[in-house]
């Protein structure tokens, strides 16, 4: 009798939480845009938040680790104490995105991707930063937000409307480094097959890929390419290729996004890039994630490799894989006359929305995004790619990537028309992997354009979730 | 003299009140001490019932963790569920993994077990040795096997070349995706399956057997009649523990091939994770888990209903 009256107490305890708990998130949902008011401070001065105590997350990669080797420099500097998490990226998104969702202020700051953004901007999760950039009481003088290449910056820029390009409305986030997506070859393997130049063309690409595989024993093959039912399968080399092909995911009509993943143009590229993987790429191509795909390219299975240009920048160095030395970067394959650009990811560094100590969250983000840093990083670290002009003219760094045939070059031919290629909106990573999914299908043997159809009325319906104007 | 409780009142058989409750002083620690004693399992039910709860509650909203605003949009996610040919063929998927998979281990266990349950020397090694695979986590060892079965470096790859077979990709392919997470789960599970077998196996009574030796019983006869009805309550354990488990799979199909090719492997589990996490479209993704949660549960309550009357069986009750 007494243990049914005690249930009863705990099971109605419960379902007073559950509905309280409920009810709170209902009522403390608020409008995702509200501008922040800011005090109004007098004069710049890296001592003026002394004291404070800031939360940072971090996601495990070389940026991170250039951050946390100078922490000590920017606690000394600032009079800031800093609280960092380090966590791998596979749970790293997760992790943050329920961080976030908490709004209770912790982290301060967070590494982030671009695409994240259109996410967590909409959801209010973080903080526009034109008010701190354009305050000269906030900003060091010397800080040159110019400085920052346009394609890359433009990234983390967005008006919230679905359909708009990147590089409108506020500045979410500073970008730390991007990548840009280019193709890798092992000059070993092209002299071993007498062959004089990298490929200029899609055609030449699946060519010269065909004729490489067994180039290096058995199962050695042409070209590595990711292939998981994921998002990161699509942002490399599919989405600079199918961007250089003139294709687009997504149009405006009627005030409505409409998927265009079936236009002629989608077909054609799409079908181009299933022939070089059924020709030449990995035999368990679906299998394939960004590490398999660098490894291979490093271990000498693979001859190429169309992917992030970090592949070459660390495979290269001594001792750090059987091929280094051997490899060398070119532009992306032409399918058509035109400048070539790429498709990138950038890795920057945002504030939470809920922080309460937003301006000593701002001196972090300004000083491990300043010149001085990056240098540093670019230089000393492991920091590749970095996101400010001035240190790619820096000597330092320009005798760094030299080691590595045809990167600068590379580089210079691409950067000026290279940004994110995608159409911001907040279901990106729902549209990409089911993207991903059709890709492997077609690779698989289903008909390109039938799986096109049914892929973009999947994304039509997938979009029309989409609860922002 | 004869003490009878009435009432809260000790009273005696004379009908003379002796002591009334009130009167009796129990410490109130002795008191409390039944609930002390439950308090941890209350706590328990406490953190599973409020998540579970808030999961019932939040599939009937489009709580996302995309926008800041949500609403009650009542059976909203349950329909577009039941009308998603996704979620059918995730139903499918689920289904036929689970029932594969109890099935292959069951056998593979049972058979093994009756290998591993005489005195050799061998026999002792392998019933060491087989334990192994249990201790890997699940994730380690799709590694393992990811690693084995890659098409350029892989061990089993190179072998399957060596005799031939030259375009066969295990996970990478829809054709043989299921089988390559089935022999990945049969690796890492059968051993469990081996380990309660052997148990009610090394637990039997000798005497049935021998009279069944001594009346030239065959070693069919003697299993079928004897050795099966009696292992039969720590089977249906076994059964019961692999299906629920093989029902929630997640870790090997995620960490092999996310689901794909394409959807192939796309289980129940697997799509309210992508819906939740990839698509952080929470609302939406509950009510797969409720699904397979309500799935799950029916199955386990017949299931152990059966393991009841097995048991009665087995005992000869």
């Amino acid at each position: 009798m007494l243990l049914r009256k005690f249930l009863a107490i705990i099971i109605s305890l419960v379902v007073g939480i559950v509905f309280s708990a409920c009810s709170n998130s209902t009522q403390s949902s608020g409008s995702s845009v509200e501008k922040t008011e800011l005090k109004k401070l007098d004069g710049f001065d890296w001592k003026r938040f002394k004291g404070e105590e800031i939360n940072v997350m971090l996601n495990q990669h070389p940026y991170a680790e250039a951050i946390i080797k100078r922490l000590p420099e920017f606690e000394k500097l600032t009079g800031i104490k800093v609280k960092y998490s380090v966590t791998p990226e596979e749970s790293y998104f997760d992790k943050l995105t329920t961080a976030l969702n908490a709004k209770n202020g912790n982290p301060d700051v967070f590494m982030t991707g671009s695409y994240q953004l259109w996410e967590y901007a909409p959801a209010g999760y973080i903080q526009e930063l034109d008010p701190f950039v354009n305050d000269k009481n906030r900003t060091s003088s010397d800080y040159d937000i110019n400085d920052f290449f346009e394609g890359v910056l433009n990234a983390d820029k967005w008006d919230l409307v679905p359909g708009h390009k990147v590089g409108t409305g506020n500045l979410w986030a500073i970008p730390l480094g991007f990548e840009i997506n280019v193709l890798h070859y092992n000059k070993r393997a092209f002299e071993q097959a007498g062959i004089k130049n990298p490929p200029k063309t899609f055609d030449e690409l699946i060519e010269i890929a065909t004729k490489l595989n067994g180039w290096n024993g058995e199962g050695s093959y042409g070209i590595a390419i990711r292939g998981t039912r994921s998002w990161a399968t699509i942002h490399p080399g599919y989405m600079t290729s199918f961007s250089n092909h003139g294709a687009k995911d997504f149009e405006i009509e009627n005030g409505k996004l409409v998927s265009k993943l079936n236009s002629s143009k989608s077909v054609e590229i799409t079908k181009k890039f299933v022939e070089l993987i059924k020709k030449a790429g990995p035999k368990d191509w679906s299998n394939y994630t960004w590490y398999q795909s660098s490894s291979d390219l490093g271990a000498g299975k693979a001859a190429m490799a169309y992917d992030a240009d970090i592949f070459s920048f660390f495979n290269n160095k001594e001792g750090a894989s059987k091929e280094a030395g051997n490899l060398a970067v070119a532009p992306p394959p032409a399918t058509k006359n035109g400048n070539l650009g790429s498709n990138m990811w950038v890795w920057s560094i945002a504030m939470n929305k809920s922080s309460q100590k937003k301006d000593a969250a701002w001196l972090f983000m300004q000083y491990f995004t300043s010149k001085e840093h990056m240098i540093w990083g670019a230089t000393q670290a492991n920091v590749v790619d970095p996101a400010r002009k001035s240190v790619w003219e820096d000597q330092g760094f320009k005798e760094r990537i030299s080691k590595i045939e045809g990167y600068e070059e590379t580089f210079n031919s691409v950067i000026g028309n290279s940004t994110i290629k995608f159409t911001p909106q907040p279901e990106f990573f729902n549209t990409t992997t089911e993207w991903a999914a059709a890709l492997q299908d077609i690779v698989n043997g289903a008909d390109a354009q039938e799986r096109l159809n049914q892929l973009a009325n999947d994304i039509n319906k997938r979009v029309e979730r989409l609860r922002v104007k | 003299m004869q003490v009878e409780h009435k009432r809260g009142k000790f009273v005696q058989a004379d009908s003379t009140t002796l002591l009334s409750n009130e009167e009796i002083k129990i410490p109130f620690l002795r008191k409390m001490r039944p609930y002390i004693i439950l308090s941890p399992a209350f706590l328990l039910t406490i953190g599973i019932l409020i998540p579970f709860g808030m999961a019932i509650y939040y599939s009937f909203t489009n709580f996302s963790f995309k926008y800041a605003v949500y609403n009650w949009i009542g059976l909203e996610n349950y329909i577009s569920m039941f009308k998603d040919p996704e979620f059918w063929h995730s139903v499918k998927v689920t289904i036929m993994y689970a029932g594969l998979a109890t099935v292959i281990e069951t056998v593979l266990g049972v058979i093994i077990a009756l290998l591993l349950n005489r005195e050799s020397v061998i026999a002792k090694s392998l019933r060491i040795v087989l334990i192994f695979p249990l201790v890997i986590a699940p994730v380690i060892a799709t590694l393992i096997w990811q690693l084995m079965t890659n098409n350029s470096v892989g061990i089993l790859s190179k072998w399957l070349r060596m005799v031939g077979v030259d375009n066969f990709t295990w996970g990478a392919d829809p054709k043989t995706a299921l089988f390559t997470v089935l022999v990945i789960d049969a690796w890492v599970f059968t051993p469990f399956v081996i380990l309660l077998v052997l148990a009610g196996l090394r637990s039997l009574p000798k005497a049935p057997f021998e009279s069944a030796m001594i009346d030239g019983g065959s070693a069919w006869f003697t299993f079928k009649n004897l050795t099966l009805p009696m292992i039969m309550p720590m089977l249906l354990i076994a059964v019961l523990f692999r299906l629920m488990a093989s029902l929630q799979m997640f870790d090997i199909i995620f960490a092999l091939t996310r689901g794909g090719p394409g959807n192939t492997l796309m289980t129940l589990p697997l799509t309210a994770y992508t819906e939740a996490f990839t698509y952080k479209e929470l609302g939406y993704s509950l009510p797969y888990m409720l699904i397979l949660w309500a799935f799950v549960y029916l199955i386990s309550h017949y299931m152990v209903k059966y393991w009841s009357h097995t048991q009665k069986k087995a005992s000869g009750k």
